[in-house]
């Protein structure tokens, strides 16, 4: 595939993730609007940190009128994922990969597209992923600042329909392998497992959901790394990670 | 209240930084089997912890969203595309969720 044909593929593959973001987005934006965002600052918002949870937790902060260094504490925390997914995707791309390819790629490292680029054999495609980037964080930005200007013209059951448009990838994201390699399947089952228990578990459920995933992440794939470790190199295991059919 | 363009910006400079450290430090393949095997199950886990049981608290009938889950589940399993799944998921709670 070239440059232009990949970049179409990412676009192609970024639908579904930026109608998930406009939902989400869309609902993101009501809540600024609470606050007192207006839309060119709701726009700001996501177009600079590309991010559900830690948009949320910043926004609970300035609705508080909290300091600058607690609101860039709680964005750290809501986020803290993302360092985890960077190292992952630094395993995943080329040596021979420009530099600033680095910095543009890290823009748009969020759980959604993320996925779609480690869901891809080989090493990742800058240019596949700028096209998925393309879509999806505009959708996203634009989603926001639509909710910020217009909160009630979509009713509550297309919102919720819409949203689950995100989930609907993840899960298409993590079968395919998980049907492949045991130690994957696993890893969901029990992932599910646990993840349903520390939302319903007195005190643990306390815990934001942002740290919550952090924790059950290491603790799961550590646990999954010792009792079934991988045999070669990650950006050289063409057959173990998401064959990526439908592209 | 302080300036919201500040506060949007500091948030902005927080979510860049924790993206672009590691993908920057981090130049060469790393070799230890421990950290290799790690992240590569991370993405997995990380996926399925914030897919369940989120799906079912974001639509309006939890019903709506367990039943999206499942059959997202069995489409996938049974080979169905990125875009064929996200659309299937949507269409399910928009059906079941004008019946329950």
């Amino acid at each position: 595939m070239n440059q232009k044909q990949l970049f179409g593929a990412g676009m192609r593959n970024g639908m579904p993730v930026c109608l998930g973001y406009i939902a989400v987005g869309f609902s993101i934006g009501i809540a600024a609007k609470a606050v007192g965002l207006n839309a060119l600052q709701g726009f700001l918002l996501s177009l600079f940190n590309n991010a559900s949870a830690g948009e949320y937790a910043g926004l609970t902060v300035m609705a508080a009128a909290g300091s600058y260094l607690e609101i860039a504490l709680m964005t750290l925390v809501a986020n803290a994922r993302y360092l985890l997914m960077s190292c992952a995707l630094s395993q995943r791309v080329s040596p021979e990969m420009k530099f600033c390819h680095r910095l543009f790629l890290s823009y748009g490292i969020t759980d959604e597209l993320f996925g779609l680029g480690i869901a891809r054999p080989g090493y990742i495609e800058p240019a596949y992923m700028y096209g998925a980037f393309s879509v999806a964080l505009t959708g996203w930005s634009f989603g926001t600042m639509f909710g910020v200007l217009a909160g009630n013209v979509l009713s509550a059951r297309l919102i919720s329909a819409l949203s689950v448009a995100l989930f609907g990838m993840f899960i298409a994201i993590i079968i395919p392998p998980a049907k492949r390699d045991r130690a994957v399947l696993l890893c969901v089952i029990v992932s599910f497992a646990a993840s349903f228990a520390a939302a319903n578990l007195p005190v643990i459920a306390e815990v934001s959901e942002g740290t919550r995933t952090i924790v059950l992440t290491v603790v799961i794939s550590a646990g999954a790394a010792v009792l079934f470790p991988v045999k070669k190199p990650t950006g050289e295991n063409n057959g173990d990670v998401d064959s990526g059919q439908d592209v | 209240m302080k300036n919201i363009y500040i506060y949007i910006l500091i948030m902005g400079l927080v979510s860049y930084t924790i993206r672009v450290l590691p993908m920057t430090l981090i130049r060469r393949p790393i070799k230890n089997q421990f950290i290799l095997s790690f992240l590569y199950y991370v993405p997995y886990v990380t996926l399925a912890v914030m897919t369940f049981p989120a799906i079912t608290e974001a639509t309006q009938s939890p019903i709506a969203g367990m039943a999206a889950l499942i059959l997202g589940i069995l489409a996938s399993w049974f080979g169905a595309s990125l875009f064929q799944v996200s659309v299937l998921c949507c269409a399910v709670v928009f059906v079941l969720e004008l019946v329950l």
